[in-house]
């Protein structure tokens, strides 16, 4: 024993046994990267996250196990060098990667995905992100059969199991410094509430780039707290800040006329812009509304008497796509590319009515009981785009004789009014979509599911089609394989591009800001639109924008 | 009157006029798109250029010009009414109804009124129509934009309370009311001149605030408020100077009010 102790020590000092450095003590000239996060993060617990700044956050600190590239949209090895999902997407199997550690120093083995695993699905803690690991009743059970190999079983198959995991940051299983020992590219060295976070390099972090340089290059990255956008822009043109992740097509078409290279438009993103009308039974309408409301005929003939390449062009300014449906075609695998364009026809629009016994007499629309067809729609107070498409689909709908009325309302009183007294008859909103999987939106399609907005909570499928809906979203949730799964969210938009219950208006492109100071940004559709390769990314000199200091 | 009142008064009859014949003087429907030039400059066709939904300027600022000028003057006669009652009364009279009725004026400017707006917004039906949702809001503000000019009007009546004219009224047998409407209210006359013409813009202003909770003039129907409402975007007006006009009519109309009046009344 004694002398198998010597010669262990022997080779540690001939090989020079590679120790973890502290990355506090790591240096590397890549300069300060700096941009802002519209508000306070309220955690640095990635597994309690729930809004953006928080993500942020994660996003840049956190290790993965498997990494969603934004750009291709593949999965791609993170800490995990490789998985295999098996037993119809109950047990996903994780080969490690060897020798890592965090960023304090503590070495990463299966232990640490174990207990991550475990606190993820611990009722008591109430991960947000562990509910989408949630699909039957029952233990998760981890195994851990070497330090470079885990098991994860759940009690019922989880689709897209894999992909969920580019969520899940690892936390370290006995660091003294808890989840602020990280596996990612930075990690929080400083924290002034109300001011900024400071994340520095993480020494330790096990990427390379092609010629063998370690990774991240930047030193670190300060995110200035700033919830008014006004002044990000302001900052941003002063050179302030690198980087504005996200912008609108105002501020967009503002910074392009200043200083072009700056301005990024990746293209259509996942966010969509859509109206509703509402179909709730017991809503406080009258009965001629309601029966005008929950006819496919209206809802088919309202979508296709709305412009949207005009809403595009005037209200985003060109920088907006009609849309097709609840899948943005940026989403290249889950799109339905058989979905046919949205078309602007009034013409078909009024016929499609007559159909339905409205009668147009050339300026005012009226149902077969002789109502004035009109409706008001609500949506949120501040929000310039919103009221000026409806502004828009006033003009639209008024030539096939609908009057259309607008109405801005606080966004607690709208959230009210959409969700508990139903108090309205059609609504404006936006959804923002972060993830590409059908399975996040099963909040939406399922009709039992609060954000089944036209007619949310049913005890029962009001009609066949949603009950069809309920029936491919709970099918493409537990089949096994992506390729039945693709048939059945294409069949659910399908249903939805025929039925209506939501009008989509456009999708909006992801537009950002970087400075030409930043090089090798790649700014991508998804979320984080301009920091997703933050690893990558190095600060060169610019004289005019983000010269380093 | 003098020349430069004759001008006032002048400039003030055009825009009226202008105003009430908008109707018909209108280049196009205040509401049309011309979804082919928005954000156009001025031009023989839109004389003021369009908007960001390519709507006629000039034609969103004459509509706008009489929603604005028939409503913020109500409201603001309505609230100076409220403020030179309460304000003269409580000056007069002093001791406890004075020491309640600011009282009640400091309790009322410490109350969050935004709320209390969202809270009436909510309570209101959405199928109101724009006409009668735009005279709810004028309405509420000529309510509830009082207290300032109270706390004003009070001090001066605190003034005049004391003096020999009052003093030999009231020894001669002048009742309260005939104190107040003979003798208070024209010595305050200029004040509540004042306090009209300064709440006009306010109350313009204010209403293009409302706008954005819901509370005001709604799309697509103009007004002084939402047609400033742009002016947020400060590179946009350098860009666009004439998208200014409507800010500098408002300037021009509450300056011509204030020429027109007798300049002793204003300044006394």
């Amino acid at each position: 024993m004694i002398r198998r102790a010597f010669v262990f020590f022997a080779l540690a000092l001939v090989f020079r046994w590679p120790t973890p450095v502290s990355a506090e003590s790591a240096g590397q000239s890549g300069g300060e990267l700096r941009f802002c996060l519209r508000g306070e993060p309220k955690t640095f617990n990635p597994l309690l996250v729930e809004e953006d700044a928080s993500e942020t956050v994660r996003y840049l600190t956190g290790g993965v196990l498997i990494r969603l590239n934004r750009q291709t949209q593949a999965l791609e090895p993170g800490l995990a060098v490789s998985w295999k999902v098996s037993d119809e997407g109950r047990k996903i199997s994780f080969r490690l990667r060897s020798g890592l550690h965090f960023s304090d120093g503590t070495p990463f083995t299966s232990e640490d995905v174990a207990y991550t695993v475990k606190a993820l699905m611990d009722p008591q803690l109430h991960s947000p992100t562990g509910d989408s690991f949630r699909s039957g009743d029952g233990q998760v059970v981890v195994h851990t059969p070497s330090a470079d190999a885990v098991i994860v079983i759940f009690p019922a198959p989880v689709a897209g199991l894999e992909r969920l995991f580019d969520q899940v940051a690892i936390l370290s299983a006995h660091s003294p410094k808890k989840e602020m020992a990280v596996l990612g590219p930075f990690y929080v060295a400083d924290y002034a509430p109300g001011s900024y976070v400071l994340l520095h390099r993480n020494a330790n972090y096990w990427k390379k780039d092609k010629e063998g340089k370690p990774l991240p290059y930047l030193d670190s990255i300060r995110l200035d707290i700033q919830r008014n956008r006004d002044i990000e822009l302001l900052r941003f043109r002063r050179g302030e800040i690198h980087l504005i992740s996200s912008l609108d097509a105002d501020s967009f078409d503002r910074l392009q006329k200043e200083s072009p290279a700056a301005a990024h438009d990746a293209g259509p993103g996942l966010d969509s812009e859509f109206i509703w009308f509402n179909q709730v039974l017991s809503a406080p309408l009258s009965d001629n509304k309601k029966t005008w409301f929950r006819s496919a005929e209206f809802r088919k003939a309202v979508s296709m008497a709305i412009n949207r390449a005009d809403l595009s062009r005037i209200v985003f300014g060109g920088h907006a796509r009609p849309a097709f449906g609840p899948v943005s075609p940026a989403n290249h695998f889950w799109f339905n590319s058989a979905l046919s364009v949205p078309q602007y026809d009034s013409a078909g629009a009024l016929r499609l009515l007559a159909r339905a016994g409205f009668r147009f007499d050339g300026s005012t629309l009226r149902d077969s009981s002789g109502n004035r067809v009109e409706f008001t729609v609500i949506t949120n107070s501040g929000n310039k785009s919103r009221e000026q498409m409806v502004a828009m689909i006033q003009q639209d709908l008024s030539q096939i004789g609908i009057k259309v009325n607008l109405v801005t309302l606080d966004f607690p009183s709208l959230i009210e009014r959409i969700t508990r007294t139903y108090d309205y008859e059609a609504c404006l909103l936006g959804l923002v979509n972060t993830d590409l999987d059908p399975n996040s939106q099963m909040n939406v399609w399922l009709s039992s599911a609060e954000n089944h907005q036209w007619n949310p909570k049913q005890s029962k499928p009001a009609t066949e089609w949603e009950a069809e809906l309920d029936r491919l979203m709970r099918a493409q949730s537990s089949a096994t394989t992506d390729k039945k799964r693709k048939a059945d969210w294409d069949r659910v938009q399908q249903i939805v591009a025929d039925q209506r219950p939501f009008i989509y208006l456009v999708n909006k492109d992801a537009m950002s800001a970087i400075s030409p100071a930043v090089v090798g940004s790649a700014p991508s559709v998804l979320d984080p639109h301009a920091f997703w390769n933050a690893e990558v990314l190095r600060l060169g000199p610019d004289p005019a924008l983000g010269a380093q200091e | 009157m003098k020349s430069l009142q004759k001008v006032a008064a002048a400039i003030l009859c055009a825009i009226f006029v202008l105003m009430l014949l908008a109707t018909f003087l209108l280049p196009a429907p205040y509401a049309r798109q011309f979804r082919d030039v928005p954000n156009a400059a001025p031009s023989s066709a839109h004389l003021l250029g369009t908007d960001a939904l390519g709507r006629d300027s000039l034609s969103r600022l004459l509509y706008g010009t009489r929603v604005s000028l028939l409503l913020a003057p109500a409201a603001a006669l309505l609230s100076t009414l409220i403020a030179a009652v309460l304000g003269s009364v409580a000056g007069i009279l002093g001791g406890w109804f004075e020491r309640i009725a600011l009282a009640a004026t400091d309790l009322s400017l410490a109350l969050p009124w935004l709320f209390l707006l969202l809270v009436v917004r909510a309570m209101l039906p959405l199928d109101v129509p724009p006409f009668v949702s735009v005279g709810i809001a004028f309405l509420m503000m000529g309510l509830l934009g009082w207290q300032a000019s109270v706390r004003v009007i009070c001090a001066a009546a605190r003034g005049v309370r004391d003096s020999d004219f009052l003093l030999l009224a009231r020894s001669s047998g002048c009742k309260p009311a005939r104190l107040l409407w003979r003798h208070v209210a024209p010595n305050l006359r200029p004040l509540f001149y004042t306090q009209f013409l300064i709440s006009i813009p306010i109350f313009i202003l204010t209403e293009a605030n409302l706008s954005i909770l819901g509370l005001g003039v709604m799309e697509p129907m103009p007004s002084w408020g939402n047609l400033m409402r742009g002016f947020e975007d400060f590179s946009m007006l350098l860009a666009n100077p004439w998208r200014l006009v409507p800010l500098a009519l408002l300037v021009i109309v509450v300056m011509c009010f204030q020429l027109v009046l007798p300049s002793q009344e204003v300044t006394q």
